[in-house]
């Protein structure tokens, strides 16, 4: 149908990232939260599958609001 | 924030008659409460051993007193078992999925080869085992190869909540017998084909349930064996839960629930009499489903399909679930929301005299409530004149330093004065300047609670200042208020900082002004800054002294004051400002020097008042709104400013051109049907032809009200005080004074024109199928001169459409704001600006997304605005 293309090349969809295991470690240290305190995401979602993240990874979306870019954590989990 | 303990789980689950026997201190046996004498009877329903609710007694399980004694369960023996209603839906679900001749769970036919695939790839069924059917794959195949394939089920498992999609098994695959079809009959009644099942029965039934199987059902057979879900020994609550009142005549009355239990026990005792006696089954049978009600209303005096028990007078029994459910229920109403001391409630009324962080407080409600003062050594006099003072400010209780508490009376005052320490806590009476809590509900938003500060007066209705209205919503047309007076120094210094009005001035919902002119101080404001308005020196005087303002400036107008120059005399002196006004001209205003232009309710409330709220703060705020308000209203009495009939009187050519008006919709209405008929019309895109004359006449008809708004317009101008009031913002629009004055318009149904009535007309006036624009509520006279008959029905039926749509917005807006702020209220911004929930889970890692407080963001676009302004040299 769409063939190749792929969700993440959507205008709608905002930036997501794998966050390195440091990185992951650092945003944990300054929100002073456990990784069960993070919004979750499933791992069937197919923006996840797409960027290839495993259970357990933090994913970092960038969105584009009208006032300031954002920044959004969540922890892949198995569904 | 430390969590010592989490509740890991709730477990709920069922009495056995055993526990309850067991919990029970006492068997009921006389269905009656008191004796002759007034004593209650032992074995009664206030058996002294349940508890005491009467002083002086005590109880006979525990000792205590009327306070001490938490009231102890007592128990009714069932001669026969009975349904408890609440649970008949899962009674109901078991009966359909066990036998009826063995009792084990029944399986689908279906569920036989999910179970067959299983237990030939050699894993294990959950269940199977227990109930002996397969172990092991041989077995299973040779379960399968010795039943008949088409008839032969298996048992598995079947979570409860999938059970009642269980259809009937034709035979149990344990005792290989047939089933015949159960019914259940709300509330309690169940058949088993067409004989139906005794309590007893059931109870039998489900107590022959083996508990592997009732776990596979989804039941903890240790905590809710079914069985007990049919009732043989029922819980009485003490007295204590259901206290009978004394009349002032001395005599008694029970409580709805005792009342119940005393149903209960006659029915019972009747029962048991008539088995003793060896009475017809019929009228065993009979009495049992008479208890049977009884135990059912006990219980839920609400079930569906049972007449509610009634009392003498036709009132329903309010019964335990009644107790629990809803709105005026024990959750909603007592736990949830509770009464609270130190509070007080009356009446509103305008005073544009106080500051807008007044209230005005009565004299008999300030004499009511009370702040504690510490006493030190350095106020212990001050205390001590409170203590002694014959009137007003006066102390009321005073808490001595041994905890003990002492009302000041005439007698004892001397004493309490002279043996008063520092250490000790006055209670005095409400002051003015203390700090109160002023609320109006519905509370919807956090303004509407606000910090204000005492001022008493005489009277019996709390005063505040037109400007709050808004934020409580609150108008005087019979509104009551309440009012809260905080108790600690934490209390008042958080309510200060966080709560005060002055600090509200900006609502957090869109940055703008919420605390704002209203109504005549807009037309004040105006009139003060129009080109025409100027004072004598005198009137110049009273204007600015009334305003607080000591400082007469220079007459810029020969001997004479302009408004817009007293008026200035309120703005900070470095305000400078451009404003487009929605009056179309520029509002300018240097130095604190209005300079041209006449403000309305927007450049006020939208530009001035938020403007000096970020350059000045708060209390900046405050005085400018109160002595503008004095200043503006005194302004605009002085001259005087009203509205009557002639200001929606138009001239006789207007009048005339309005008739021109109304004819030329109307012919063009006409052609339009005629194209219609004709089947010239053009059709639009996207419509039927229909569609597209109806848009077509809509389009026309709305145009004629515009046209006809122009020629009012017009012809009242700007001299005319309702047509200002509209245009600066004050009260009215423009509309009311066309649909006053020119034509009402069009009335519109489901934002269509009128078309519902008789077939094929709305009104029999009007020919059939007439498609003209009188015939479908196209109103050309207006409300002054007045409406035709069938005008008015028109109108009405559009009347009522809003009617009832407003209703309908406020119930509708009303649940969804209860749902939103269950689900939202535990929600905290935290300290590193991120969204938390109780548990610390985040919700947000930015409040908003950008952190930005809407009360703050003006601020920054003022100061852009400031920083634009000084790199323009100015002058």
């Amino acid at each position: 149908m769409l063939g190749e293309k792929k969700h993440i090349d959507h205008f709608l969809v905002p930036l997501h990232e794998i966050l390195p295991k440091e990185e992951a470690e650092k945003v944990m240290v300054f929100y002073k939260s456990p990784l069960t305190a993070f919004p979750k995401i499933n791992d069937s979602d197919p923006i996840v599958k797409q960027i290839g993240a495993q259970v357990g990874d933090m994913i970092k979306i960038t969105r584009k609001d009208a006032t300031c870019e954002n920044v959004y954590y969540r922890v892949v989990y198995e569904k | 924030m430390a969590i010592e303990k989490m509740i890991s789980h709730i477990k709920f689950s069922l009495f056995s008659p055993e526990m309850v026997r067991k919990l029970s201190a006492e068997k009921l046996l006389v269905p009656d409460t008191y004796n002759e004498d007034g004593y209650p009877i032992d074995g009664g329903l206030v058996d002294q051993r349940l508890g005491v609710i009467d002083p002086g007694l005590r109880c006979k399980t525990c000792g205590g007193r009327m306070r001490s004694c938490p009231g102890h369960f007592g128990h009714i023996e069932l001669v026969r078992p009975v349904i408890h209603p609440e649970f008949s839906r899962v009674i109901y679900v078991l009966l359909k999925s066990t036998c009826q001749h063995c009792h084990h769970i029944l399986v689908k036919k279906r569920q036989r080869s999910v179970v067959k695939k299983k237990v030939k790839k050699g894993e294990v069924v959950p269940g199977a085992a227990d109930l002996g059917i397969i172990t092991s794959k041989e077995e299973a195949v040779k379960a399968l190869e010795s039943a008949d394939e088409a008839e032969a089920p298996i048992l598995g498992s079947v979570p409860l909540k999938d059970a009642e999609k269980v259809k009937k098994v034709a035979i149990c695959a344990k005792c290989d017998k047939p089933q015949a079809i159960v019914s259940f009959v709300k509330p309690s009644a169940f058949y088993l084909g067409k004989k139906q099942l005794l309590p007893s029965d059931v109870r039998d039934w489900l107590a022959d349930i083996p508990n592997e199987e009732l776990q596979e059902l989804g039941f903890d057979p240790v905590y809710a064996r079914p069985e007990w879900a049919i009732i043989t020994a029922l819980l009485v609550p003490p007295v204590t839960v259901r206290p009978s009142i004394t009349l002032e005549t001395g005599d008694r009355s029970e409580d709805d629930l005792t009342h119940k239990l005393v149903d209960i026990m006659r029915i019972n005792q009747r029962l048991e009499a008539n088995i003793n006696a060896g009475a017809p089954q019929l009228i065993i049978e009979d009495l049992w489903e008479l208890l049977q009600y009884h135990v059912t209303t006990y219980f839920n005096n609400e079930t569906a399909n049972i007449p509610p028990a009634r009392h003498r007078s036709g009132r329903p029994l309010k019964t335990l679930s009644q107790r629990l459910k809803g709105k005026e229920g024990r959750f909603r109403y007592n736990l949830s929301g509770k009464r609270v001391n130190f509070s007080a409630r009356t009446v509103i009324s305008p005073d544009p005299n106080i500051s807008i962080n007044e209230v005005g407080v009565p004299m008999m409600v300030a004499e009511e409530m009370t702040i504690p003062i510490n006493v030190t050594d350095w106020n212990i006099e001050a205390c001590k004149k409170l203590i002694l003072s014959e009137d007003y400010p006066k102390a009321l209780y005073v808490l001595r330093t041994d905890g003990k508490r002492a009302k000041v009376t005439e007698k004892t005052k001397q004493e309490i004065s002279d043996n008063l320490t520092s250490g000790s806590i006055i209670e005095r009476q409400l002051c003015d300047g203390d700090t109160v809590l002023f609320n109006r509900q519905p509370s919807l938003h956090r303004i509407s609670i606000m910090r204000h500060k005492v001022r008493v007066m005489p009277g019996k209705s709390f005063r505040l200042n037109l400007v709050v209205t808004p934020p409580y919503n609150a108008d005087f047309d019979g509104d009551e208020m309440n009012l809260h007076v905080p108790q600690t120094d934490e209390a008042r210094v958080e309510a200060e900082l966080l709560m005060s009005v002055e600090g509200q001035v900006i609502s957090p919902r869109h940055g703008h002004a919420i605390i704002k002119p209203q109504e005549d101080f807009v037309s004040g404001a105006y009139f003060m800054t129009r080109d025409a308005t100027e004072f004598t020196r005198e009137q110049a005087c009273q204007l600015l002294a009334i305003a607080n303002i000591t400082n007469l400036p220079e007459p810029d107008r020969g001997q004479k004051y302009s408004g817009r120059l007293l008026f200035s005399e309120l703005l900070p002196k470095d305000l400078n400002l451009k404003i487009k006004s929605k009056l179309g001209e520029v509002i300018e205003i240097k130095n604190g020097l209005l300079l041209k232009g006449s403000l309305e309710a927007r450049a006020y409330e939208n530009e001035l008042i938020e403007k000096i709220f970020h350059m000045h703060g708060d209390q900046a705020v405050r005085t400018f709104l109160d002595s503008s308000t004095r200043m503006c209203i005194f302004g605009v009495t002085l001259h005087g400013f009203s509205v009557d009939v002639s200001n929606y009187t138009i001239g006789e050519e207007s009048v005339k051109k309005m008739e021109a008006v109304a004819s030329k919709a109307r012919k063009e209405v006409d052609g339009l049907v005629m194209q219609f008929k004709n089947k010239t019309l053009e059709r639009l895109p996207g419509r039927s032809l229909r569609e597209t004359l109806e848009e077509k006449i809509m389009a026309i008809l709305s145009r004629a009200r515009d046209a006809s708004g122009q020629i009012i317009e017009k012809d009242l101008g700007m001299d005319n005080n309702a047509i200002i009031m509209a245009k600066i913002g004050a009260r009215g629009s423009i509309l009311n004074a066309i649909q006053m004055s020119a034509m009402v318009g069009q009335q519109a149904v489901r934002g269509k024109r009128l078309t519902r009535g008789y077939g094929s007309r709305p009104l029999l006036h009007f020919k059939k199928k007439s498609l003209g624009a009188d015939a479908h509520g196209f109103v050309s006279s207006c409300f002054k001169i007045g409406l035709t008959p069938q005008e008015f029905f028109f109108h009405s039926m559009g009347g009522r459409e809003s009617l009832v749509n407003t209703a309908i917005r406020t119930a509708r807006s009303g649940y969804m704001q209860r749902r939103l702020i269950n689900a939202l209220q535990d929600m905290v911004v935290q300290s590193d600006r991120s969204v938390r929930d109780s548990r610390g889970v985040l919700i947000q890692y930015t409040f908003g997304g950008d952190g930005a407080d809407p009360k703050e963001v003006g601020a920054s676009r003022q100061a852009l605005e400031k920083v634009g302004e000084e790199l323009e040299p100015d002058d």
